[in-house]
């Protein structure tokens, strides 16, 4: 039986396994859109921008595991997804996204509503296509949810010119996918996880840095053996945080500009890094020629680009995280006889003193709400049992620092490309995929302008998502900046007048809005605020001066860090010698 | 240092703007660049010369391979391989060195593909080492335009002893 390129399509799609497609309709997708008007199995969620769409995709994928999936119109619909599919694309979460387009005989006419998408979104995604024939439409989006899937996994756009949804084909779906020139390696060299092991079972000093790719990749069971068995400590950069218990005894919390000094000295004394699904991010090493000096390198990642890009590798290791630490663990067993205990506890003790040294710090005492005890009190009320999103900012490194995550895909933040807005429309992605689970967006008063239009998306469809401001009035991370390197210049970074009366704003979509002023007030809104099961906006009028510390300025060494009370002082714990 | 890279691709539209877009995205440099179908018309191969240290090449060649219309990916100037490059040029010499034009030609194993009253095209297939030099030779005789096709690279095997 012939099927038109819409019923191929959304068949495509159910035999993905999809139940939810975030979209916004338009001209040129209206073929498609008439046909999920009558569909029992797919649910579009109509967000109110295609932004917003892509980012709830987004945060439906890292809260899963699943690709998330989108579906937009052509033109301003298509561009309108590209800060999403950049977001994805920089933290290698799986989507699909579905733009349609200007019929094929237009393309190219500037036509109205076209737009080159796919030479637009060519550098920010995994791959994309261009379906210029309905007979190639089966073969095209069984490959894209392969692609955006496997090997280190990323966005796959498909562009869908309207006749070719309009016409009509023998459906045609290929049983396995075979793409000659696209074979991730999955299982790392055997000769070199022998080197690894050998490596950590010499380490005086070794640690762990566990990134994203252990969470995508599923391997945080596996790493938390390793860690417990070598008794190794490890710290998790932003988009690893949940790939180990963050309650851990072996943790150090997050390493890099705003990580723990504990964290980032431990990686500065150490002889042995353990990297772990992580890319080595210039906000993780800081000035790459200080970083780590001492340190031998193992570098465990599925993405051969990712070794060898940003530092000197000792032992790299292409490979799936999961399988390569299942047989690192297993070599580590078997051959290696070590008393783990006894030759870490030098280590561990010289850690736990920069732990009492210099622990995460804020003032407590004050009436004025700290942005920390926020979060410190959104921590303690949900036990830690919530899905966390954020923005970008202050907000989320508070959050980084603050909230302990002991479990994979409970924190769901833009890391590599720091989209504003991404937080809100996430959450909502998030809630949908687990409606009964508690997802609160840790938002700052800019960010959550950025895709506030969403309270609508959460309101219709309720989801009851929280979203706690911590409300500066300034943009607080570039206010910072300007704050400790401009001279207190504060260029456009003021939002004083203008931010929005965030109670009325929920109260005008018919979510629920509160506020508190007084730290007194705090733990009564976030109680209320987290019972209610609609969506909720909790403005806490925090204290505009306060700053996310320790940092590490911009250029620095990771071991350079200001701290509260030196403030600008910079204090080089030790002249760094060796470049790597 | 300079790299000839050789790339198979699959032949389909905007292979070639993917790695383009790969160097440029990355400010890598290419010096020159040649495309052309193999004997599989669904395989194209690409010869692309760039500049840069170890590093900086190994990302390359990382990058490229990681590309889904990538097929293979070699560092030609990693083993013993043979190097060409064609180039046409025109020139417009005074009648008294109408002569030395033509004998440069014939010591370089060029040919004459088009004349006029005023110029000669010639065509001249070599290494960056024979290019250079014949331009060298020819240029104070009055060089009017001058195409090069970018380099194509083939290994060579070895020979069994």
């Amino acid at each position: 039986m012939k099927l038109s390129g819409a019923e191929i399509l959304l068949k495509c799609l159910k035999r993905e396994g999809v139940k939810h497609i975030f979209g916004y309709p338009g001209g040129v997708v209206l073929n498609i859109f008439d046909l999920l008007h009558e569909d029992k199995e797919l649910k579009l969620i109509l967000t109110r921008h295609e932004q917003g769409a892509v980012h709830a995709a987004d945060g439906y994928a890292r809260a899963t595991g699943k690709p998330g999936v989108v579906l937009v119109t052509s033109g301003p619909g298509a561009t309108n997804t590209v800060t999403g599919i950049a977001t994805a694309s920089m933290d290698s979460i799986p989507l699909v996204v579905f733009c349609g387009q200007v019929p094929t005989a237009l393309i190219g006419n500037d036509a109205f509503q076209e737009a080159d998408i796919v030479g637009i979104t060519r550098p920010c995604t995994k791959h994309n296509y261009l379906v210029k024939d309905i007979k190639d439409l089966g073969r095209i989006i069984k490959e894209s949810f392969y692609v955006a899937t496997t090997g280190r996994p990323g966005p796959v756009l498909i562009d869908l010119p309207k006749d070719v949804t309009g016409s009509k084909t023998e459906f045609g779906w290929p049983d396995k996918v075979d793409i000659r020139s696209y074979n991730p390696t999955y299982q790392g060299n055997e000769w070199m996880i022998k080197q690894a092991a050998h490596a950590i079972a010499k380490a005086k000093k070794p640690v762990i840095i566990a990134g994203g790719g252990v969470i995508l990749s599923g391997g945080a069971k596996e790493l938390k053996e390793l860690a417990e068995y070598t008794n190794v400590p490890v710290t998790m950069t932003l988009m690893g945080l949940g790939a180990f218990p963050g309650t851990h005894k072996l943790s150090l919390g997050m390493p890099g500009m705003h990580g723990t000094y504990f964290a980032n000295k431990s990686i500065q004394e150490s002889d042995l890094l353990i990297a772990v699904g992580m890319r080595f991010d210039d906000r993780v090493t800081g000035k790459i020629s200080g970083f780590a000096p001492q340190a031998k390198i193992v570098h465990i990642d599925i993405d051969p680009t990712s070794i060898r890009k940003n530092v000197h590798v000792d032992i790299p290791i292409v490979g799936d995280v999961k399988r390569v630490l299942v047989i690192l663990n297993k070599i580590l067993k078997a051959d290696v006889k070590e008393q783990w205990k006894e030759i870490r506890k030098a280590w561990l003790k010289q850690i736990q003193t920069w732990k009492m040294d210099r622990p995460l710090v804020y003032d407590e005492t004050s009436d004025v709400i700290k942005p920390q005890y926020v979060v410190e009190k959104i921590y303690e009320l949900t036990k830690g049992d919530a899905i966390v999103t954020t923005e970008v900012g202050q907000n989320q490194m508070w959050a980084a620092q603050f909230f302990k995550f002991d479990k994979p895909r409970t924190l769901l933040t833009s890391g590599g490309l720091g989209t504003m807005g991404y937080g809100f429309p996430a959450a909502i992605g998030a809630q949908l995929a687990f409606p009964n689970k508690l997802v609160i967006d840790i938002a700052g008063d800019g960010s959550i302008q950025m895709n506030i239009q969403e309270l609508a998306t959460a309101v219709i469809n309720r989801l009851p998502v929280k979203v706690a401001i911590l409300n500066n009035r300034y943009l607080g991370m570039v206010r910072q900046w300007q704050e400790l390197f401009y001279q207190g210049r504060y260029a456009h970074t003021r939002l004083d007048e203008t931010v929005p009366d965030f109670v009325k704003i929920a109260e005008a979509y018919n979510a629920v809005g509160l506020r508190a002023t007084k730290k007194s007030e705090v733990e009564t809104v976030l109680k209320e605020g987290l019972k209610v099961k609609k969506p909720v906006i909790m403005d806490f009028v925090v204290d505009w001066k306060e700053k996310v510390f320790p940092m590490v300025p911009a250029g620095a060494a990771i071991d350079e860090m200001l701290f509260p009370e030196e403030k600008k002082k910079k204090k080089p714990v030790k002249k760094l010698k060796a470049v790597k | 240092m300079k790299h000839t890279i050789s790339i198979l691709v699959e032949n389909k539209f905007g292979v070639l703007s993917r790695i383009s877009g790969l160097f440029s995205g990355r400010g890598y440099n290419i010096e020159s660049l040649s495309v052309g179908e193999t004997i599989d018309p669904q395989i194209s191969i690409m010869t692309i010369v760039t500049v840069g240290d170890d590093r900086i090449i190994e990302q390359i060649t990382k990058q490229l391979n990681k590309l889904v219309d990538v097929i293979k990916v070699v560092d030609m100037t990693e083993s013993d391989h043979v190097e060409r490059e064609m180039v046409l040029i025109k020139v417009a010499p005074r009648s008294e060195d109408k002569a030395e034009v033509l004998r440069l030609t014939e010591i370089f194993r060029g040919r004459v593909v088009d004349s006029s009253q005023k110029t000669y095209t010639i065509e001249i297939t070599g290494d960056d080492k024979k290019i250079d030099a014949i331009v060298d030779l020819l240029k104070p005789m009055g060089i009017k335009e001058f195409v090069r096709s970018g380099k194509i690279a083939i290994a060579r095997e070895g020979i069994k002893k």
